[in-house]
């Protein structure tokens, strides 16, 4: 029974091996490719559902108990990310071939493609601090690969700075836990939890609270540590950059989301408001980055930052409507920022540039493309009755409890940016002038690149217009994350 | 002896640091090694020094050398071997794509 927990790690680690050995055989690489990410996807939707209907499932491996082995925690959390993982992975497999170069797919693509969902799956599951750092290294490993993919002038030159701030705050994380280790003596999140709240030196804690917090915030591009992310997230195909973008910096807020829920909340005064002025700063900072460029993919980079200052604000407030706000919004984003990239990268290969100057009157051409642009401009900017604007709302309601005023203006402010970054591309490059020469021959492309951005847009439409059905979980979520026994007494005392 | 090993590792962080910090490839790469070796010992100092203790391998044991931290130190040591190697491959690359190992020739500019 236990078992059922560890296998969202091992189905893709299984993919990524078989599709090492073959990497030549395009046709076979392919179909093996979309047959693992359908069945991860069905069997992500199954163990959510188990773990909905009978509560949270611990593997203890090797049948070392807790603290003394290692614990992977299948809680509601988890196993929501980890579907919300499962469906950006079955839309990424089935948009790459379009997308990217015979040469590209077959120097490995899916092989690093499935290790990263590994590395981000097993980073949502895991219940111990180490394990986390070699999940996060699992992860980064294979997003080496995945950047420099082609391997051009630009993108060699950017991925080199990306792995070299990765590498510093990896090595930063591993500081850490050495510090954390000496002062607590453990580094399994639940005894972590426990052992914190009996600890004396309060003081100490806070420190290592706030020395951990900058290594996730490398990773999730918080301000004033985000300016690594931009130019690193435009070079690689538009398929790499929707996995980095729906993925990667989710896990670094995920694991804020985890640590200072559940472990780190004995001086909530301190940490919990630095967490407020940064997430203020990080949406403000992010969606003036995205008014300031004509790059069509840099604009979509930069919207990534403002999301995260979003959910950000939500653990900041620790009250029950950020906390749930913060899960909405961190469900809503990874599903619009792919979709998102998707589009856009369907946008590059119709007009042929990624320069909104050089676009224009694309909408007679690509109807269908221009409209579901629009539309998820919409989402994303959070106008009802999308995703974005439930998760707002419960933020903005639970920094009004709070009377935080700077902050609900700053996040209104944001998402106003948000929504005139985004029609910007709508307006200029779809409406406008025709431009003469667009590239020929690009309509089958084109469409194939738009069906799984569609379908990824539909879900996320879902996720707003189905709140009715999503609120609730995302209730059972946000109290298991602030009522913190349950998840421990799963883990310790089983 | 904590003190000491504690003390070194500082001195290993200053000098990574120091080095990541300069504009060469080569030296910001020392840097990354540098600074993994100052984690690793500073890992194996939070553990505890102690000499001549055995490994826990029998029942019932009051005094042995806790085992989690060369645990850790092994599995991070792996990781940034991995990480090192593929970074000096990335790096030669890129100095020979862009024909320059010079971070600040590498800044790129909003026009390409």
């Amino acid at each position: 029974m236990s078992n059922l927990a560890v296998l969202p790690i091992v189905i893709p680690l299984i993919a990524s091996v078989i599709s090492a050995f073959i990497p030549k055989k395009l046709g076979l690489s392919r179909v093996i490719a979309k047959l693992f990410a359908l069945i991860f996807l069905v069997y992500a939707g199954y163990l959510a559902w188990v773990v909905f209907t009978d509560g949270i499932i611990v593997m203890q491996s090797s049948g070392w108990a807790a603290p003394f082995g290692i614990s992977i925690v299948a809680d509601y959390l988890s196993v929501t990310l980890v579907l919300i993982t499962s469906i950006v992975t079955t839309a990424a497999v089935f948009y790459a071939p379009s997308s990217l170069s015979k040469l590209q797919e077959s120097y490995y693509f899916y092989t690093f493609m499935f290790l990263m969902i590994s590395g981000v799956v097993g980073a949502f599951l895991t219940g111990d601090l180490f394990n986390l750092f070699v999940f996060f290294e699992v992860l980064l490993m294979a997003s080496y690969g995945l950047i420099v993919l082609g391997g051009g002038k630009v993108q060699l030159r950017e991925s080199l700075k990306y792995v070299l701030f990765n590498v510093f705050s990896s090595m930063l994380f591993v500081t850490t836990i050495g510090f954390i280790y000496a002062s607590v003596g453990t580094v399994n999140m639940a005894h972590l939890a426990e052992r914190i709240q009996e600890a004396e030196q309060a003081g100490i804690l806070t420190g290592l609270a706030v020395l951990l917090f900058f290594v996730f915030a490398i990773k999730a591009a918080i301000f004033p540590l985000y300016y690594w992310l931009p130019n690193s997230y435009i070079v690689p195909n538009p398929v790499v950059s929707a996995l980095f973008g729906a993925l990667l910096t989710k896990v670094g807020i995920y694991s804020i989301l985890r640590m200072y829920t559940l472990v780190f909340n004995h001086d909530v005064g301190i940490t919990h408001e630095i967490f407020i002025w940064l997430a203020m700063f990080t949406m403000l900072f992010g969606v003036i980055g995205a008014l300031s460029t004509q790059n069509v993919k840099l604009i979509v980079t930069y919207n990534i930052i403002p999301a995260i200052g979003f959910i950000l604000m939500g653990i900041g407030l620790y009250s029950t409507s950020g906390i749930e706000g913060s899960v909405y919004y961190l469900i809503h984003d990874m599903v619009i920022k792919a979709a998102l990239f998707f589009l856009v990268g369907a946008l590059v290969v119709a007009a042929g540039t990624d320069d909104l100057r050089k676009m224009g009157g694309l909408i007679t051409r690509y109807p269908v493309l221009g409209w579901l642009f629009f539309v998820g401009s919409l989402v994303l900017a959070g106008v009802p009755p999308f995703s974005g604007f439930i998760g707002k709302l419960l933020l903005l309601r639970g920094s009004l409890e709070q009377e935080e005023i700077l902050l609900t203006i700053a996040a209104l402010i944001t998402s106003l940016l948000i929504l005139y970054s985004m029609v910007r591309i709508f307006v200029r490059g779809f409406w406008g002038d025709t431009v003469e020469e667009l590239p020929e021959g690009q309509n089958k492309k084109v469409r194939n690149l738009t069906i799984p951005a569609a379908l990824l847009l539909a879900i996320s439409i879902f996720l707003g217009i189905g709140a009715e059905f999503i609120y609730p979980h995302v209730e059972t979520i946000a109290n298991m994350l602030l009522d913190r026994t349950e998840y421990i007494n799963a883990v310790l005392r089983e | 002896m904590e003190i000491l090993m504690a003390i070194l590792a500082s001195i290993l962080f200053a000098t990574a640091i120091y080095n990541l910090l300069q504009k060469q490839f080569l030296r910001i790469i020392i840097g990354t090694v540098l600074l993994s070796h100052a984690a690793h010992l500073f890992l194996l100092t939070m553990g505890k020094l102690k000499r001549g203790n055995p490994p826990v391998l029998v029942e019932g044991v009051t005094n042995y050398t806790d085992p989690l931290p060369q645990a850790l130190i092994l599995t991070s040591i792996v990781i940034s071997f991995g990480v090192t190697s593929f970074l000096l491959v990335l790096a030669y690359r890129t100095f020979t794509l862009n024909k320059s190992d010079n971070m600040d020739e590498l800044r790129g500019s909003s026009d390409e």
